[in-house]
């Protein structure tokens, strides 16, 4: 006889977790055929082949053992390389860059090497759909502070110090923003920084979208005037080279905050993948002009669709960076999941609800410009169609 | 001729897509159409974009069989012209596709297109090699082509992305 279950096996926390809303929207979307995505958060161009040739070949060469915990030193000192070439910051490739699986899992163990129980870190929105789970995860609150269209999203200083108290420990700044594009400039960093340092506070900053940027020269916040002792840079592969499917991405920070991050990586992980290490060291190496195709190339696509949005009425600010298009929808009436859900089931268009980004979302919907110019054309006519119905 | 980046952008959307409706290619630039139009008519007038062409992967199309061969030819240059004169008499030839002039082994590189491959071979061994430059020929029959001028043929370019991600 089956016994009677009393009680959950799942911990309390977790049964708590809400799942992603984009979860909930794919299972929707992929049940349907001749379906146009715009839901993607990546890029749509294959990893250029020498990456992947350089990823063969250690294969062929037998490279197959675990690497350093902190990753092959020699993608750390081409990384550092990079951080400097890039963006003017220096980390010391032996102490000071951890390399992970995905941004996702650096941004993990930064929330799990800096959060004390109860501490509080505010989490900016709309944002990426990981951070306020991740903070739970490490026993954190998160505390959200909101952006908003009319202001471009832009993070303010003053809506920081609104929600700061004894328990705040960090913010987390992403920059180009997923959902939204919006870049964060020199000034307004700077602005948000002498927060942060009144308050001694941390930044998380997520900067894997930093190679994907259209108009302005890219700052990142470990540049800004005394940020680089209290950020942790995190970035990866991912999006800049077209490597989502890899998984490999990097931290960079002060020695003690990236040697405890190293700490949960040794005993969580090990080390990334080994052959997946080969290929970022070509990547850093000689990707540089497959980079600026490839942003090129989304900087059209995004002039094009952004524009055209405007043209048929859903409103959209002029995003930065990233892939992303963030229309409001506001003037249909409906909500962004209503939307969303009816212009995939009548137009079979694929769009992600701008609510799964948190409450500020709520209005609008994210549209991944990550996709040919063919399937571009063809999603504004039939959205155009379906506004025209509504 | 000093182009602008404006107008270097918008041949580099052409020679990719040379079909792009105007008021897209307009948005993609940031110009209006009439701004755009300006331009492409300037670059045609100035023969910076000679031609629109259509790469055609005539495999698909039946019965339409032809041949390409790829023909180093060795010639004695003459003075005062150099390779230009013979040059332009092998090119003038309708089945004449292209002409190089080629550093090393053998002076011009020329592509010739025909029905079959006994058509080619008799437009080498009566045309092309009686020419009084032409000191040799060597033919090369292309068999497959597996990418042309930048474009790869049948390749499986489908969108291998799930529908939704994050
Ligand atoms: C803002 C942001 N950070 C991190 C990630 C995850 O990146 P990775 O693939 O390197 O784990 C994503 C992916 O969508 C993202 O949008």
């Amino acid at each position: 006889m089956k016994q009677q279950v009393k009680k959950s096996y799942v911990s309390e926390t977790v049964a708590r977790l809400k799942p992603s809303g984009i979860r909930r929207f794919f299972d929707l979307a992929s049940s349907m055929e001749g379906v146009i995505s715009l839901g993607v958060g990546e890029p749509d161009f294959v990893t250029s082949w020498n990456i992947r040739e350089a990823s063969i070949l250690s294969l062929e060469q037998g490279y197959t053992s675990y690497t350093a915990n902190a990753g092959l030193l020699e993608l750390r000192q081409e990384i550092a390389a990079y951080l400097m070439r890039k963006f003017r910051v220096e980390y010391n490739p032996e102490t000071e860059i951890l390399v992970t699986v995905g941004a996702s899992e650096a941004l993990d163990l930064a929330m799990r090497a800096i959060i004390n129980p109860g501490d509080e870190v505010i989490v900016v929105q709309p944002s990426f759909v990981a951070y306020e789970p991740l903070v739970t995860l490490a026993g954190g609150t998160p505390v959200l502070v909101e952006t908003h269209g009319d202001d471009h999203f832009k993070l303010r200083p003053e809506h920081i110090e609104q929600v700061i108290t004894e328990r705040t420990k960090a913010l987390i700044i992403c920059s180009p923003n997923n959902p939204t594009g919006t870049v964060l400039q020199k000034e307004e960093l700077e602005a948000i920084g002498r927060i942060v340092k009144k308050y001694d506070l941390l930044v998380v900053a997520d900067e894997i979208y930093a190679e994907l940027t259209y108009d302005d020269e890219y700052t990142s916040v470990a540049a800004v005037d005394g940020m680089w002792e209290r950020t942790i840079l995190i970035s990866g592969f991912s999006k800049g080279f077209a490597m989502t499917g890899w998984r490999l991405g990097f931290a960079a920070a002060p020695k003690e905050i990236l040697q405890a991050m190293l700490k949960i990586h040794q005993y969580a992980m090990m080390c990334a993948p080994t052959m997946v290490q080969y290929g970022a060291l070509e990547a850093l190496r000689s990707g540089e002009q497959d980079v600026e195709y490839m942003r090129k190339s989304y900087r059209r696509r995004r002039n094009y669709f952004v524009q055209s949005l405007n043209e048929i009425g859903l409103h959209c600010h002029m995003p930065g960076g990233a892939f992303y298009a963030f229309p409001s929808i506001q003037s249909t009436g409906l909500t962004s999941e209503q939307f969303a859900e009816r212009l995939l089931i009548e137009e079979k268009v694929a769009v992600v609800p701008g609510s799964v980004f948190g409450s500020s979302g709520e209005g609008y919907i994210r549209c991944s410009y990550a996709s040919s110019l063919e399937q571009l054309q063809e999603a504004i006519k039939r959205m155009k169609r379906f506004l025209e119905r509504l | 001729m000093k182009l602008s980046e404006k107008e270097v952008e918008i041949i580099e959307i052409l020679e990719k897509d040379a079909r792009i409706p105007m008021e897209t290619l307009a948005k993609m630039v940031e110009l209006t159409v009439e701004e755009t139009e300006a331009i492409v008519k300037k670059l045609e007038e100035t023969k910076v974009i000679v031609q629109y062409a259509a790469l055609v992967d005539w495999r698909k199309v039946d019965g339409h069989e032809g041949v390409t061969a790829m023909i180093d030819v060795k010639v004695t240059p003459k003075r005062g012209v150099g390779f230009d004169e013979v040059a332009e008499r092998i090119y003038r030839f309708p089945e004449v596709k292209s002409v190089y002039l080629m550093s090393g082994a053998y002076d011009l590189s020329v592509v010739i297109e025909g029905r079959s491959m006994s058509e080619v071979a008799q437009f080498v061994s009566e045309k092309l090699s009686t020419l009084d430059s032409v000191i040799s020929t060597t033919t090369h029959f292309i068999l497959k082509k597996y990418k042309h001028d930048g474009t790869v043929f049948d390749q499986g370019d489908q969108d291998r992305r799930i529908v939704v991600a994050p």
